[in-house]
């Protein structure tokens, strides 16, 4: 398989969040605002291709029975590592992000992407096709979050689109995550039929 | 009454599924039908309870001592894998007729990131352990209660017509939205 589809292919055609449904809790649960999703989602893509490398490197050398648990201690170490480095440069964002953090660790992106890809392919491909997903994961969720934002208090990365008043307070609270992603995928199934 | 607070902050205020965003994969993934909805509460409470004890011990009396507080990621996840699989090779011998109710839910608990989100929440709020295991009961019941009612009304909605575009999850994550709306009715009672 050829790079440039390695790296594409979690961009859209399968994007983790808009057509597998991987990594749900994320998804609903950080993106209040643009910046929020797109951090959550930045993170996660970190932890990706690191882990996605080091598995690869790895896994030849790995017994089968023991497999699952040693690509959770590789991504575990790699998720306390985003955690302490966010901690101490953005404080303010790990702060939003909270109890998120530590749980990329069991966000099935993640360890689909090892077992799935990282373990049968080689060094380069596997970064490629972390990079690919860690971005469109990314990518979805500053969208569902600039939605929301937008939606819920009329401003997009913090910036003022119309009046705060008119906003939608819903779209911000619990359930307004959940319509909006709903909302979202239909249309996005809607484009995918019609292309 | 403390105890009581707890219980109904964690099941109808903050609810683990429909407030806090956690344990969303089973349950959008095991909300078919009311009997497997059931099973998976079981195997939930059952697996969150436990795990909640041992990691609470673990902080209390290995990392805390030790000054290791950063390694909480990696211990409690390797020590929730290892649960599961001792409980489901425990149930396997001891109660055959528990482990055909709850196995094929058992494998699927590791990757619920409510298990490993409770038990780093008893830890932030500072519980003690009667409090923490009263916790992480409750949220295992809320987490059952948002599941039930959840397959309850997919099992009515496979009956009906739904748009073409709608149908599969945009139909479900439209009805969990409503359902997050009906309980954010519940804020503010405690």
């Amino acid at each position: 398989m050829s790079n440039l589809s390695n790296l594409t292919r979690g961009l859209f055609k399968e994007n983790p969040t808009f057509v597998l449904l991987l990594g749900m809790c994320p998804t609903l649960g950080v993106t209040t605002s643009a910046i929020n999703g797109m951090g959550m989602g930045l993170a996660t893509a970190f932890v990706l291709v690191m882990s996605n490398i080091v598995i690869s490197l790895v896994a030849n050398n790995i017994p089968d029975k023991i497999r699952i648990p040693s690509f959770i201690v590789i991504i575990a170490a790699f998720v306390t590592i985003v955690d302490m480095s966010m901690a101490a440069y953005l404080p303010s964002l790990h702060e939003s992000l909270g109890l998120f953090i530590p749980l990329i660790v069991v966000n099935c992106i993640v360890l689909g992407r090892a077992e799935a890809f990282a373990s049968k392919n080689g060094a380069l491909a596997s970064v490629l096709d972390g990079l690919g997903m860690g971005l469109g994961f990314t990518m979805s969720l500053t969208i569902l979050g600039g939605i929301r934002e937008l939606l819920g208090s009329g401003k997009v990365f913090n910036l003022p689109v119309f009046n705060e008043n008119y906003g939608m307070l819903v779209f911000v609270l619990a359930p307004g995550a959940f319509l909006a992603l709903g909302y979202l995928i239909a249309f996005i199934n809607r484009i995918r039929r019609t292309n | 009454m403390e105890y009581i607070l707890i219980f109904i902050a964690a099941v109808f205020v903050n609810n683990i599924v429909l407030a806090q965003f956690l344990g969303i994969c089973p349950f959008l993934g095991v909300s078919k039908k009311v009997s497997t909805a059931l099973g998976m509460t079981g195997a939930v409470t059952f697996v969150m309870v436990l795990a909640t004890l041992v990691t609470f011990i673990v902080q209390k009396t290995i990392l805390d001592p030790f000054h290791i507080g950063f390694m909480q990621t990696i211990t409690f996840i390797l020590i929730i894998a290892a649960l599961v699989q001792m409980v489901e090779i425990i149930l396997k011998k001891v109660s055959p007729a528990l482990y055909q109710a709850l196995g094929v839910f058992l494998p699927l608990i590791t990757t619920n990131c409510a298990v490993l989100g409770v038990a780093i929440m008893v830890i932030q709020k500072e519980f003690n352990l009667l409090e923490s295991i009263v916790f992480a009961a409750s949220i295992a019941i809320g987490f059952g209660l948002a599941l039930t009612i959840f397959a309850g009304i997919r099992e009515q909605l496979s009956l009906v017509n739904v748009p073409k575009g709608m149908q599969g999850s945009p139909i479900a994550l439209v009805t969990a939205g409503l359902l997050a709306m009906a309980f954010m009715g519940f804020s503010g009672i405690v």
